[in-house]
């Protein structure tokens, strides 16, 4: 499977990220070949198997329903782009 | 043509546990922005979730209440999308294997039972709060409520009108207060529905085309939005239009819906299991403890009102509307004997009349169900009258005292000694020559008014029926 | 002997018995660090901090209230949350983070009363096998500076085998702990997935992310990893089992010790001299007492595949939350909120970061699922099974750690699957989730390190670690340091 330029940046706009029309045609290459590396896993037949999403077939652990945090928005807002009234702003959103 | 119309119902219901989710950060209501949201909540980079077992519990007892299947293993998968409410860039909820399976609710519209499907019921995280005020021309962002545990009820699109609409989620609420899993305030958001609203032409087996309608946050808009939604779908077909799948927003000002940015084209949540989460695996013993928890459900506990306390259906369907009005009830008539009836009056009445004037819930009522039954208990040994018992109720309902306390000192104590109120008649009888003329005549009905007078006189406190026995009596001697 | 020489193990005797203080060590180290700046080994270097840190080992030392770390010099992989200092996963999207929270790795350490050197240089977000992506710059290979020191865990080898550091932390995806361990000559291991705390551990893949220390030695490393590994109950993965003393096995004989070898790691693509290499080690190893056995890891060809299905897909969801709104960096000029989103993650994530958010993306969308990602969910049963099979057979599996030697800085930085074939070995030992480690075995004619690799069990990294230690007994491959650091 090879990707094109508008593929690419369908999947850059899904990922928001932003390209150049140079970067889109780049990444187009290497994507492409990407895709061709991966696609070697179609030589195997894997009907039937069951997938594997974790390396140990632990079952959850669940807590205790406890409250623990404390308020710490100062120590976290500190480091936040843009603040006010305690609220993390961003571009306007418009609904 | 004839239009059906078919709707499916998502609510979305805050599990009300102590903390969320996935961090170890307070859920309560109305703290200041931020103040509640841990560095988990706010998905700084390297923290993981970890799961609370409270709101795996309040998702099996729900399961449990509407008979489904309850599956042993679920699995969390992440929902991507990029959303400034949403921290991490997904949404940790369960896709492929939800907890609850297919369930099911039976509501009752104009008399008619009908059974509503519920597809499925599945845990995820809510998500923060954008707020539109004007902040240098930018959106303020408040994340105390991401990571909120959310239960995710899906019905099959069962419904035909609005009022079924209506009746179903009135019922489910109902029954997410019963098991003491949400507490359905509407207003805070912690019970939330969106609609999935098609029509077809009456007959025709093929769903048309649905509209997902969002923010309707109260059951009167929820059966007002839907009947907009129906009438503008009918309107774009019978004008040669096509019903476009979208997400229309109600507004409630204008009562319209209106198409949202249409996101709909971006939408490719790219679900997966979250790496993070293994399997949540329930076992046998885990999901009988979570059964023994299970209360009296709403239509099990009115059956057994109408039987046990010999009350109408619809008395027995008012009482039992919530779970704590159906146990204030049943403490006052621990205290009473033979006073269900009775009690059943004064709780779906004066109580009810009162709260719902002070907008108080029954939990809040400043007269306790042991109060109200000693007031009862006093019209039932005669003590008071059903009337001076109004009067003595809104004297304990204002903190003036005991029942007894407040019969004593305004004095309001029948009088049942036959003398007194012979004394009291004799002298309305001497009072009232003309009236005793007509009553002589034939004019039974002036009977009524030496009743008011006798009553009148003794200050409300003579024993109507005494009072009406020796009027009778008095009145055949003159 | 100077200090930089010597292990922990020696270090820590040293403290104890008063012999040196934790400030002159570390002092001595930092002074390295500066003088051998332009290796790059270190994103941040903060002296107060670690002198600080120094100063309280010292006085708990005097106290009697000390552990085997304390006082210990240790430097970590920029990967790991570390309270009040710059924690930037090598990428500039992280450019102006100051954590406000430790790791649980760092916990830990900070708790047995470690120093914390620095923060050390690495692939942006782990993803990389030359350390060529860091947006703060190649690492150099202290053997041969014109060559990589292998990734991601670069900054971390070059700083352990230039005795910049007596031991640094490192996390293994896809082998970012053995494959720069095995280019830079050095001991590293990449333990059990579950085995230590994923928590604060900046995520890359989180089915697969495993932190794991890289030291001078095997005794170093049973030494750290018992301090690092453990329980937490703040990571949903990680496995309630005590942690065995792996000090008190370094000993144990390897008399009829079971080597697997898979015949699919000796095939076509690996470098003679590395092969040489490693066969010199199994013979060392017979000596020992062991015997070999051939065994076959069938699926091993499609590791990489998988794992470039698998990984991707778990970091383009995992690197969504770098968007500019609560921490990070954010774009000057934007338009619109999606705008800011584009931008701010157009300018913060270098191209190989991209390029694997962009295949991740597509591989989880819609009418490629099925195809890409589960096909890979599946692959990964096999390639576990693989080696469920092989272990009856054998006690432990060994083989090369990279198929070549250091190659040149730039040498594949225009080929990503080039790059990504590097990791041919180490790859399936992640998907299966595995214990790994990287030994030194020697040199190749040009004197280049090359590692031999030890796979385990499932949680027996007491065995790999036994296994290594003896190993070290008999040969001094590990005590060789690059000229000009001696």
């Amino acid at each position: 499977m090879s990707l094109n330029n508008d593929d690419v940046k369908k999947i850059a706009h899904l990922a928001r990220l932003a390209l150049t029309e140079q970067e889109s045609k780049d990444f187009a290459g290497s994507l492409s070949r990407i895709l061709g590396l991966i696609e070697q896993m179609n030589a195997v037949d894997t009907a039937g198997i069951e997938p594997m999403a974790h390396p140990s077939d632990a079952a959850l652990r669940l807590r205790e329903d406890v409250v623990k945090e404390k308020d710490q928005r100062d120590a976290f807002q500190e480091i936040a782009p843009a603040t006010e009234a305690g609220l993390y702003l961003v571009p306007r959103v418009l609904e | 043509m004839e239009w059906e119309t078919v709707i499916g119902l998502e609510v979305h219901a805050q599990l009300q546990t102590k903390s969320k989710i996935f961090s170890s950060a307070s859920t309560a209501y109305g703290a200041e922005p931020n103040t509640q949201a841990c560095n988990v909540d706010l998905a700084l980079p390297g923290v993981l979730p970890v799961m609370n077992v409270e709101a795996a519990r309040m998702a099996v007892k729900f399961g449990l209440a509407i008979g489904a299947k309850v599956n042993k293993r679920s699995v969390f998968a992440r929902k991507n999308y990029f959303y400034p409410d949403l921290p991490k860039g997904y949404q940790i909820s369960q896709f492929e294997l939800p907890i609850v399976g297919l369930g099911e609710l039976t509501v009752n519209v104009d008399g008619q039972e009908k059974v509503i499907g519920i597809t499925r019921a599945h845990l995820e995280e809510d998500a923060g709060k954008s707020l539109h005020e004007d902040f240098q021309g930018m959106t303020g962002v408040d994340l105390n409520r991401a990571g909120t545990p959310l239960l995710e009820i899906v019905s099959e699109p069962d419904m035909r009108s609005s009022k079924e609409a209506v009746a179903y989620l009135k019922k489910l609420h109902k029954l997410v207060r019963y098991l003491e899993i949400c507490d359905g305030n509407m207003q805070e958001g912690s019970f939330r529905c969106d609609a999935n609203v098609s029509v077809r032409p009456k007959g025709q087996k093929e769903f048309g085309t649905r509209a997902e309608l969002k923010n309707i946050n109260s059951f009167r808009f929820v059966e007002k939005a839907i009947e907009i939604e129906i009438e503008r779908q009918i309107d774009v077909i019978e004008s040669g239009g096509k019903v476009v799948q979208e997400t229309r927003l109600y507004d409630s000002v204008n009562d319209t819906t209106r198409s949202m940015r249409s996101k709909e084209e971006a939408n490719d949540y790219r679900y997966f299991p979250d790496p993070d989460l293994p399997p949540l695996v329930l076992d046998d013993e885990t999901i009988e403890a979570v059964r023994k928890t299970l209360p009296e459900l709403p239509d099990i506990k009115r059956e057994r009102f109408i039987k046990e306390y010999g009350l109408t259906a619809y008395d027995a369907g008012v009482l039992t509307s919530s779970r704590e009005l159906a146990d204030y009830y049943e403490s006052v008539c621990s205290f009473l004997k033979d006073g269900a009836k009775l009690a059943a009056n004064w709780v779906s009445g004066e109580l009810s009349a009162y709260l719902n004037k002070e907008t108080k819930d029954i939990t809040e009522s400043p007269i306790n169900a042991e109060q109200l039954a000693s007031l009862l208990a006093r019209i039932q040994d005669q003590t008071i009258s059903g009337k001076i018992a109004k009067d003595v109720f809104e004297a304990v309902w204002a903190g003036e005292g005991s029942v007894d306390d407040i019969i004593d000192k305004k004095g309001l104590k029948q009088i049942t000694d036959t003398g007194a109120i012979e004394k009291i008649i004799d002298e309305v009888l001497a009072n009232n020559n003309t009236q005793v003329e007509q009553y002589k005549n034939g004019q039974e009905k002036v009977f009524g008014f030496f009743v008011g007078q006798v009553m009148k006189a003794s200050k409300g406190k003579a024993n109507p029926g005494q009072v009406n026995e020796l009027l009778k009596k008095k009145l055949a001697l003159v | 002997m100077s200090y930089h020489q010597k292990t922990i193990t020696k270090i820590s005797a040293d403290l104890q018995a008063g012999k040196v203080s934790s400030v002159e060590l570390t002092q001595s180290f930092l002074d390295r660090i500066e003088k051998f700046k332009e290796l790059n080994a270190f994103i941040t270097v903060d002296p107060d901090f670690a002198l600080d840190q120094a100063k309280a080992a010292d006085a708990n030392i005097k106290k009697g209230k000390s552990s085997a770390l304390t006082g210990c010099p240790v430097a970590h992989k920029d990967i790991f949350c570390t309270d009040g200092l710059l924690t930037t996963c090598g990428s500039k999207i992280l450019s102006n983070f100051v954590a406000p929270y430790d790791a649980t790795v760092i916990k830990k350490f900070k708790t047995a009363g470690s120093v914390t050197l620095g923060k050390t240089n690495m692939d942006e977000f782990a993803m990389g096998s030359s350390n060529e992506t860091s947006y703060y710059g190649v690492v150099k290979n202290p053997w041969d500076q014109d060559k990589v020191p292998g990734g991601s865990s670069g900054g971390s080898a070059a700083a352990v085998a230039a005795r910049l550091a007596p031991a640094a932390t490192g996390t293994d995806t896809g082998g970012s702990i053995r494959q720069p361990a095995a280019l830079t000559g050095i001991t590293g291991i990449k333990p059990s997935y579950g085995r230590v705390s994923r928590y604060g551990m900046i995520a890359f893949a989180s089915s697969l992310d495993q932190g794991g220390i890289m030291t001078q030695t095997a005794d170093d490393a049973a030494l750290l990893l018992r301090e690092m590994a453990g329980f937490d109950e703040r990571d949903s993965t990680s496995v309630d089992q005590a942690v065995p003393d792996y000090v008190a096995t370094l000993n144990d004989n390897l008399k009829g010790l079971k080597i697997g070898l898979p015949e699919e790691y000796f095939g076509e693509g690996l470098d003679n001299e590395v092969a040489s290499v490693v066969e010199a080690a199994l013979a060392e190893y017979k000596k020992l007492g062991a015997e070999t056995v051939p065994i076959s890891l069938p699926n091993s060809n499609l590791a990489v595949p998988c794992y470039y299905v698998l990984a991707p897909a778990e970091a383009s969801s995992n690197l969504s939350r770098f968007d500019g709104v609560r921490y990070g960096l954010r774009a000057k000029e934007y338009t619109n909120l999606d705008d800011m989103y584009e931008k701010t993650r157009a300018e913060g994530f270098g191209a190989e970061v991209k390029r694997r958010i962009m295949i991740g993306a597509y591989a989880l969308s819609a009418g490629y699922y099925d195809a890409y990602y589960l096909k890979a969910q599946q692959l990964r049963r096999m390639i576990a099974d693989d080696f469920t099979e092989a272990f009856k057979k054998c006690d432990v599996i060994m083989g090369p750690v990279t198929p070549t030697t250091a190659f040149k800085i730039g040498d594949k930085t225009d080929d990503p699957v080039a790059m990504y074939l590097n990791d041919i070995y180490t790859i399936p030992v992640n998907l299966a989730g595995l214990p790994g480690m990287s030994i030194p075995a020697g040199f190749d004619k040009v004197g280049m390190p090359v590692g031999l690799h030890v796979i385990g069990q499932y949680f027996n990294e007491a065995k790999l670690l036994n296994v290594a230690h003896q190993y070290q007994q008999v040969t001094d491959w590990h005590q060789q340091i690059p000229p000009g650091f001696e």
